[in-house]
């Protein structure tokens, strides 16, 4: 945000939550409000959720649960830590963590950017059916777990049972996978893939990735049909 | 001559016994079926009312006012919403049923003035439209979940369980999942779905009551939440659920249908309604919370007397499911000879999941779902709630009561002693109530 934009500045010290919710709720599309500064957010849940016009929303300070849960077009950034399920159900839009984020950031998100600069605990992108999720560092276990669609770029390394009962989504991960779950596989990085995920990277502002130390994995689709010979 | 023995069958290897043996022998797989507990186990049958006598006054057959209205979400949401009679159309999804029985669930309700419930799948138009009163569901699957339909919707339903199989998630196999359905869950068109049997961003009651937070925050503090649980252990899942901030608790019984899930599941997990209702109760009365925070029971609820029944245990509403689904058209005799082909019989029909439904009710196949008129199977489910609020209302009336929420456990004895300790009731002819104790 440049010094000579004029941001609306809410100090959640001294502004209820469901003030600032409902004020970000009623904004118009064509709304000449676009920049938002919250201050104070002292672990708060719940921050700038359910958020359906374009504008930014920079918060100062840690998150709790939920901060930019079902977000649509906005774009918010963290300038420090979030708790559990950041941007759960994004749907469009995009989410900057600049610290690290708790378990469950992304889950079910449908569409947007997630992005965060620093590691994510367990089962980041759960059930993810769109969204676009980069981590600088590295996730925790159940990453991905039943991911449907959607990609989760990991810089840094993955926990124990990546992709466990994937659907389609894909995943990229460029350091050490300490296993991966049901019916993941490793899967050929082909130049069409190498292509996606430099323009994902891109987008996240990620500059001087080597590609080619990326691995990506992928559903075997042995469990798409259920029959015995497949039960885990 | 030695006069010949009867051949004599187990009890214990019973027919359907040795059928399932030999069918798991020659497959190697566990069966999948529809619908609920199909068992014999205590129910509401085994629960008669005292009516009026000499110490009790009674009101006069249909024409003294016998309220049926129920309020819920008074706790917290800013719009609560009034159900016109205590019978609520239970969560089915699109997807397990087609789009003509949703719209059908959506007119039948509306015009009783009640609402329906979207199931695991997201909110389909047809049943939007249709429905004056809509809950939309929280799975954990999020199926088709976004902030719009949220926003549409007249109250919002956190799903943790359901009777059928509580612990357990859900399935929906390749027959069901068309481009349609496929689209809106976000899924391969054909293959086997499963929806997954834990929530994907909380875990335990102090998330969830962050979880019930954010839906609030989301929705502007607007919409009644209620917190749907099998029943398992109803007094402590009550308790929590009330902790964590629900306006509403709803409490499903094994009896409870479902689209799709193993057989040993649905008979041999959960408890059934009638042992669930006054660990609820009694849960709700401990906090103080007993007609602020409503509690809506479903699992085998057929007709006015079980609504009365469920009523005068403490409950403030019922949910139906499968009876809806018969009062729509499905397991009809009039059909038996496609339930022949299909190796079944009316009454018996619970391959709901295998989407050959003749009444076009469970089934996304569009020659099988047109056969269902959503005008007429609307009005027949209209019709059937009719009846079940007159019954209840006739059994009220007959208790002197001036709403079906006074009846009361007091109005009640029991047939068994098995339903007197599950409903806390005496058995008949005795002041006697078995168990006891805490819950």
């Amino acid at each position: 945000m440049s010094a000579s934009e004029k941001a609306e500045i809410v100090d959640l010290a001294a502004t209820e939550l469901r003030q600032l919710n409902s004020a970000l709720h009623k904004l118009r599309p064509d709304t000449n409000q676009t920049l938002w500064r919250i201050a104070n957010p002292r672990g708060r849940h719940s921050v700038a959720v359910g958020v359906d016009v374009p504008v930014t929303i920079e918060i100062d300070g840690h998150v709790g649960y939920y901060c930019a849960g079902m977000n649509k077009q906005a774009t918010v950034i963290v300038n420090g830590n979030a708790g559990v399920g950041v941007a759960e159900n994004i749907m469009s839009g995009t989410v900057h963590v600049r610290g690290d984020a708790s378990q469950s950031a992304g889950a079910t998100g449908c569409g947007g950017t997630l992005i965060i600069d620093g590691n994510a605990s367990a089962r980041c992108g759960i059930s993810m059916k769109g969204v676009d999720i980069v981590v600088k560092g590295s996730v925790g276990h159940m990453s991905a777990f039943m991911a449907q669609a959607g990609s989760l770029v990991v810089l840094g390394d993955a926990g124990e049972s990546l992709g466990d009962s994937i659907y389609e989504a894909r995943l990229y991960v460029r350091g050490k996978v300490q296993s991966l779950g049901a019916d993941c596989i490793e899967k050929p990085m082909t130049d069409h893939h190498k292509a996606k995920l430099a323009k994902k990277l891109a987008s996240a502002g990620v500059t001087g990735a080597d590609i080619g130390q990326f691995k990506r994995y992928g559903s075997a689709r042995r469990l798409y049909h259920f029959h015995v010979d497949n039960v885990y | 001559m030695i006069p010949p023995t009867t051949p004599r069958k187990s009890a214990t290897f019973d027919d359907y016994t040795l059928s399932e043996i030999r069918r798991a022998a020659a497959t190697g797989i566990y069966d999948i079926r529809g619908a609920g507990a199909k068992r014999k186990i205590p129910h509401f049958d085994d629960l008669l009312f005292l009516g009026a006598s000499i110490s009790r006054y009674p009101l006069e057959g249909y024409r003294e006012r016998c309220g049926t209205n129920v309020v819920l979400g008074s706790r917290y949401a800013k719009k609560p919403i009034e159900l016109k009679i205590p019978v609520t159309i239970a969560g089915m999804s699109f997807g397990s049923l087609s789009a003509n029985a949703k719209e059908a669930l959506g007119r039948g309700a509306s015009t009783m003035g009640t609402s329906t419930t979207t199931g695991d799948g997201g909110m389909t138009q047809e049943e939007r439209g249709h429905s004056s009163l809509l809950v939309y569901q929280i799975l954990p699957s999020r199926y088709g979940m976004n902030p719009d339909d949220l926003r549409r919707a007249d109250a919002v339903e956190i799903v943790v369980g359901q009777g059928a199989k509580p612990g357990g998630g859900g399935m929906l196999l390749g027959q069901k999942i068309t481009e349609r359905v496929a689209g809106m869950r976000v899924l391969p068109v054909g293959i086997d779905q499963r929806s997954a049997c834990r929530h994907p961003d909380w875990t335990g009651p102090d998330d969830m009551q962050i979880k019930i937070e954010e839906i609030r925050e989301i929705t502007d503090w607007e919409k009644p939440i209620y917190v749907k649980v099998g029943a398992s252990r109803p007094y402590y899942d009550t308790a929590l659920a009330v902790k964590a901030g629900a306006d509403v608790v709803v409490l499903d019984g094994m009896q409870g249908g479902t689209a799709a899930t193993q057989e040993v599941f649905i008979e041999n997990v959960g408890l059934p309604i009638l042992a669930s209702i006054r660990p609820a109760v009694q849960a709700l009365i401990d906090l103080g919370m007993h007609r602020k925070v409503q509690l809506i029971v479903s699992g085998g609820i057929r007709n006015g007397a079980d609504v009365a029944k469920a009523l005068a245990l403490g409950a403030d509403a019922v949910a139906i499911g499968t009876a809806a689904l018969a009062a729509l058209g499905d397991n009809d005799p009039a059909l038996e000879a496609e339930y022949r082909k299909l190796g079944t019989t009316a009454g018996a029909y619970d391959d709901w999941h295998e989407g050959r439904d003749p009444a076009g009710i469970t089934t996304q196949d569009p020659e099988l779902f047109k056969r269902l008129d959503p005008v007429k199977a609307g009005r027949r489910l209209a019709n059937y709630l009719a009846v079940m609020t007159l019954e209840a209302q006739t059994i009220a009336r007959a208790c002197g009561k001036s709403h079906v929420h006074n009846l009361e456990p007091e109005d009640l004895v029991a047939l068994t002693i098995e339903a007197a300790a599950m409903a806390r009731v005496p058995l008949a002819g005795t002041n006697w109530i078995p168990g006891g104790g805490s819950f």
